[in-house]
């Protein structure tokens, strides 16, 4: 791979806009920067409900928790009732991922404001963050925008003196991925081990105390005020057509700079890699790339024009999922990266269900052997069937996802792991 | 206890915060039997259910630990830089094997799954705060650090 162009690469800023350009702590820079301007002309003019969730639907806004699903068909699936909830979900806990923690220390008001938009098209009146514990700075900086926002009479009983009321709480979590997937989360907010739902009913009908709920992204929601305050058109003027938008993506592992950019929808994974990562580090080549997270897919050179967004990423056999890209150069090895994907899923299978918290230390001990030189040609298949009967037999998706990594690991970069079966480990090259 | 407890509502909700703020004032930074029982007599939850949570996330401890917690992020991109080593580095140093108190009170030695500090990996986290960028030389000096201050209280 040939390093980085000279001329710096150009970010296209939506949600990261004031990250680093005002000071998060301070209500009034942040209205100076254009916070709230959405939500106060929502307000003020009445606009139906309807409509909020019509031009979201129209920005064609898909999920950035790592799904993908359609933001406004989200809200517009919401169960009629007179309670309801917005949940933002700020577990973020995926391997490589920390563009949710940009936002909420960086510009916490305008994921204050997405909700609110959120609360006002759906009909919710109550939102929660739940942020994991170990972001200590976040939950400081998103409690005292919480608490200005009250004072400055933007969060509360009757919003900017309207009808519509909104409040928000902060709510803490305590070290569990799993807490990240939605119903997990719902139920670690009641108070209880965060323990998967089954799924259907979905949230937007019996969600949070059994109301209907939304849960959305922290990047997801902070793309809401921009969209409503200059329309879904103007956000279809970035990405492509079925990912409108820009996405935050962390650029990480073997690189030059590692660092966490927003671009377009679409912007190749070469020039991430090259662009914005600076290339591969010290002039070595590159072999091989996590996209994803943990949960994610294992590419290898083939890959490196692959359009990142997710219809383009997904039909060339990788995905976007948190747009972690954990980039290997030509030393690091797909065994040990396998390794550590595999053990952080036994460390996180939350054990509710049989085939997940079994297989999970299954795959390990299988993946051990490989590394260790004792495995057999018969273990790395046994790797994959046990990774595709988790797929089909449990119950979340946690156990439904390693046989992606170990699949795509598998398919691109067999001799290496034929390679490691031949001789014990440390006597190859 | 009992005023620390008062500042929450007596709902289930509360239970997770609850639970924070017990470890957080122990000195020992767990959950004794005594605390999760009075837990549940405030918010009238059957102690079963209260267990039941406090033993299902990694924050928590029962078990007492250090005035210090150490926790080293262990997820592939920290590996992948190098993070692995530096378990060896601290188990060495502070004389105890992941998941150990040492002798004197001072540490508790963890691993975590990624702290989302990975641009700056291999990282860790001391208490609540987080340390990146980690060398063998940086990890020591973080906990040579750590003893002093404690020494000068
Ligand atoms: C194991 C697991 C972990 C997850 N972790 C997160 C997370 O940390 N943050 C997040 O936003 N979504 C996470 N999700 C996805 C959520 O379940 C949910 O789809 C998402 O919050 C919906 O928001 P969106 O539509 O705005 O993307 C996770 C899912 C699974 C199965
Ligand atoms: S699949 Fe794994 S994480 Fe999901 S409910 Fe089952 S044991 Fe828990
Ligand atoms: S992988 Fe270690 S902080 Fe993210």
């Amino acid at each position: 791979m040939q390093p980085g162009s000279r001329a710096p690469a150009k970010e296209t800023r939506i949600v990261l806009e004031n990250c680093g350009r005002i000071d998060p702590e301070s209500l009034s820079e942040a209205v100076k920067a254009g916070a709230y301007k959405a939500v106060t002309q929502v307000v003020r003019e009445k606009r139906p409900s309807a409509e909020i969730t019509a031009e979201i639907k129209r920005s064609g806004l898909r999920g950035r928790g790592g799904a993908g699903f359609p933001t406004g068909v989200k809200w517009s699936f919401t169960a009629p009732g007179d309670v309801k909830y917005i949940v933002c979900n700020a577990d973020e806990g995926e391997p490589g991922t920390f563009k949710d923690r940009l936002i909420l220390e960086g510009d916490p008001h305008k994921l204050l404001e997405g909700m609110m938009l959120a609360g006002y098209a759906v009909g919710a009146s109550k939102g929660y963050v739940y942020i994991r514990g170990e972001y200590s700075l976040s939950i400081r900086r998103i409690q005292k925008a919480i608490d200005d926002a009250r004072a400055g009479g933007y969060l509360g009983d009757a919003v900017l003196g309207s009808s519509f009321a909104f409040d928000i709480e902060v709510k803490k979590g305590a070290g569990a991925y799993v807490c990240g997937e939605e119903t997990s989360l719902i139920e670690s907010i009641e108070g209880k081990r965060g323990y998967p739902r089954l799924k259907p009913p979905y949230p937007g009908s019996v969600g949070l105390w059994k109301k209907p709920t939304v849960v959305n992204n922290v990047e997801t929601l902070a793309n809401v005020p921009a969209i409503i305050a200059r329309g879904a058109d103007w956000f279809r003027g970035f990405g492509t057509a079925s990912s409108p938008g820009t996405k935050v993506f962390q650029i990480l592992g073997d690189v030059e700079t590692p660092k966490a950019v927003e671009v377009e929808m679409g912007t190749p994974l070469r020039t991430l890699i090259e662009a914005f990562g600076g290339g591969i580090r010290a002039g070595k080549r590159f072999k091989a790339a996590l996209l994803g997270g943990a949960a994610g897919a294992i590419v290898g050179p083939g890959a490196l024009e692959m359009p990142m967004d997710f219809d383009g990423a997904k039909e060339r056999g990788g995905v976007l999922g948190s747009g972690a890209i954990l980039v290997l150069d030509e030393d690091a090895s797909v065994v040990e990266l396998l390794h550590g994907i595999l053990r952080f899923f036994r460390h996180e299978s939350c054990g509710q269900c049989v085939p997940c918290r079994v297989g999970a230390s299954v795959l390990v001990t299988l993946s051990e052997r490989i590394r260790s030189g004792a495995a057999t040609a018969d273990d790395l298949e046994r790797l994959v069937e046990v990774a595709r009967t988790m797929q089909a037999t449990s119950l979340c998706p946690l156990g439904q996802s390693p046989i992606l990594p170990i699949q795509t690991a598998v398919d691109s970069f067999r001799e290496e792991f034929e390679a490691r079966m031949a001789k014990p480990c440390g006597a190859g090259a | 206890m009992n005023e620390l407890l008062r500042k929450f509502p007596r709902s289930m909700e509360s239970l997770l915060d609850i639970l924070h703020a017990i470890q957080d004032a122990d000195p020992q930074h767990h959950l004794s039997d005594e605390a999760l029982q009075a837990a549940a007599e405030y918010l009238g939850a059957p102690l079963s259910e209260v267990v039941s949570t406090a033993t299902f996330y990694t924050m928590y401890s029962r078990m007492p630990r250090g005035r210090h917690i150490i926790r080293l992020c262990e997820s592939p991109p920290c590996q992948l830089l190098g993070g692995e080593t530096l378990l060896d580095i601290l188990a060495e140093d502070l004389g105890v094997a992941v998941g150990e108190t040492a002798p004197d009170g001072a540490f508790t030695l963890e691993t975590t799954s990624c702290l989302g500090a990975c641009a700056e990996g291999p990282a860790m986290m001391v208490d609540d705060r987080i340390y990146g960028a980690l060398t063998k030389e940086k990890v020591l000096s973080v906990i040579a650090e750590v003893r002093r201050s404690d020494a000068t209280r």
